[in-house]
């Protein structure tokens, strides 16, 4: 029942990882750049979180209202007056910038609210389980966290798929020239992903700043997880990386149970594992 | 007849290189103008120059009495320029359907819907659901034809829709002209068959080495002035 528990617990922190990483396939899917900052920039979620729900008196869920908006925000502007600039034939440029950018937030982050971890408060949602069998319950919030990640898949999924954004979305990513031939703005266009993938972010910012601590040097770290999980799902399929996700926190969870200190090794061994078998990952987008 | 683009003293590069030299062509309101020429000769560059395709001087093109040379191709679609470009370019994680409604959907408005298009080629509408990919040659170069339309364009370019397709599928697509431009939309194509083009067309220029080496009447034009302005003997 232990590990049946330990499982349990994986697959729901699964729906983190593919909340970090279903921003991160978003931005690649449409302009084949890599965010290296992406990371950097779910922890400055949760800083912003910290200082709304402080300032506001808001709950951290609340607080999304106020948060994710701003995020986009930041996302858009981000894309079309810095890293519009990078993006050419040469994959260089924007992995420069990121990752200039993730060292900068970074740095920020730990200038203004110091290397003390911190913490959201959620109140009494936050030890609250549901009783399964006597010997196996679930929490609450890794619950809600999980659902959230599959409603905000689903829906990236259906705008992706069933809506006029969705097509500029897909096109530009067919060909960023031809597409302004039918009056779609490409910079535009990027600026929309950018800002899509910030408001992702910014839930996830949200669920990991409720979860456990946080400081300002854990980005890194929610990068190497969010592409771990977009690899092992298969590049260009949103389920996929939910799929990814799961499987990570599940190595992770079998990891930490046989030893504590196995946890985060046990993930990336996954990762490899799914990596030299089948390289193209579980999902990978289906090919005309 | 009222011009609706004229273009004047049009140089154009591809960095150091020269594709154009002042070339001047208009083309009236609801005309239907040809340009051939060889490989090379600088047809596609015009139609891309005009498009917003390749950066231009501002006042070498004007399109319903504004200068628009160097605009951005986005927003010359919205005022009414629409390229069928050369080798089709569909997009092709979009279905048929999806790539006639991207078309449509940052355009202007006008008569030109999904309904109209499928009427004018009826076989889109069967594979409306089908990856574009999947599509023959003709099909596919219908719905490049189909894409530009749903923009509902005053001014509809075409670059070479017959490469490449057998003659019967080229015919097919020649004899739906008068109802693409039934409703006074101005058509410029650009073609290496020289006979389809003259055929379709009331006015033609030719091109060589990124000059204008001719401008005539399509019906008055006889075959030895185009071969001279054509191979230049």
């Amino acid at each position: 029942m232990d590990w049946l528990n330990s499982i349990l617990q994986g697959v729901l922190v699964g729906g983190l990882y593919a909340m970090f990483a279903a921003g991160l396939s978003l931005i690649f899917g449409v302009m084949r750049l890599v965010n290296i900052a992406h990371g950097d920039l779910v922890v400055l979620a949760a800083y912003l979180a910290l200082v709304v729900t402080q300032a506001l008196g808001m709950g951290p869920l609340a607080s999304l209202l106020v948060i994710a908006p701003l995020m986009a925000a930041i996302g858009y502007g981000l894309q079309r007056w810095l890293l519009n600039r990078t993006l050419g034939d040469d994959l260089l440029p924007p992995l420069l910038v990121t990752f200039g950018l993730s060292v900068i937030i970074q740095n920020g982050l730990l200038e203004i609210f110091s290397p003390d971890s911190r913490k959201l408060q959620a109140g009494a949602i936050e030890t609250a389980t549901i009783p399964l069998t006597p010997d196996l319950s679930i929490g609450v919030l890794p619950l809600v966290q999980f659902l959230v990640a599959v409603v905000m898949i689903g829906a990236l999924q259906a705008l992706f798929y069933r809506t006029a954004w969705g097509r500029a979305f897909r096109a530009t990513s067919d060909d960023q020239s031809t597409v302004q031939l039918v009056g779609v703005d490409n910079r535009h266009v990027f600026g929309l992903a950018m800002g899509l993938s910030l408001a992702v972010v910014s839930v996830a910012g949200v669920f990991l700043a409720v979860r456990a601590n946080f400081d300002p040097s854990m980005g890194p770290a929610r990068l190497i997880f969010g592409f771990e999980a977009v690899i092992i799902g298969g590049l260009g399929n949103l389920w996929g990386t939910l799929a990814g996700g799961v499987v990570l926190g599940v190595a992770q969870a079998i990891g930490a149970k046989i030893d504590p200190g196995w946890q985060l090794l046990a993930g990336h061994l996954a990762f490899l594992m799914v990596l030299a078998v089948r390289p193209e990952g579980f999902f990978p987008r289906v090919q005309a | 007849m009222r011009d609706l683009l004229t273009i004047c003293g049009l140089d154009a590069f591809y960095g150091d290189f020269q594709a154009l030299f002042d070339v001047s062509l208009r083309v009236g309101e609801g005309e239907v103008v040809a340009i051939v020429g060889s490989n090379g000769a600088g047809k596609s560059t015009l139609l891309k120059s005009i498009a917003g395709q390749i950066a231009t001087r501002r006042d070498a093109i004007s399109f319903d009495d504004a200068p628009i040379g160097g605009e951005r191709t986005h927003v010359l679609l919205k005022r009414g320029i629409s390229l069928v470009p050369e080798g089709r370019r569909l997009f092709p994680s979009l279905s048929v359907e999806e790539n006639l409604l991207i078309g449509g959907e940052h355009g202007r408005k006008g008569p030109w819907t999904l309904a109209r298009v499928y009427d004018l080629f009826p076989v889109l509408a069967e594979r409306r659901n089908q990856r574009s990919t999947s599509l023959s040659g003709g099909q596919q170069q219908m719905v490049a034809i189909g894409r530009a339309l749903m923009s509902n364009p005053r001014l509809l370019l075409c670059d070479e829709i017959s490469l490449g397709l057998a003659p019967i599928v080229v015919r097919e697509i020649y004899e739906r002209l008068p109802q693409i431009i039934g409703d006074g939309m101005s058509l410029v194509i650009v073609e290496q068959d020289i006979l389809q083009a003259l055929a379709a067309s009331a006015r033609v220029y030719c091109l060589q080495e990124g000059r204008v080496t001719l401008e005539g009447d399509s019906r008055s034009v006889s075959r030895e002035t185009i071969a001279a302005a054509y191979f230049g003997v």
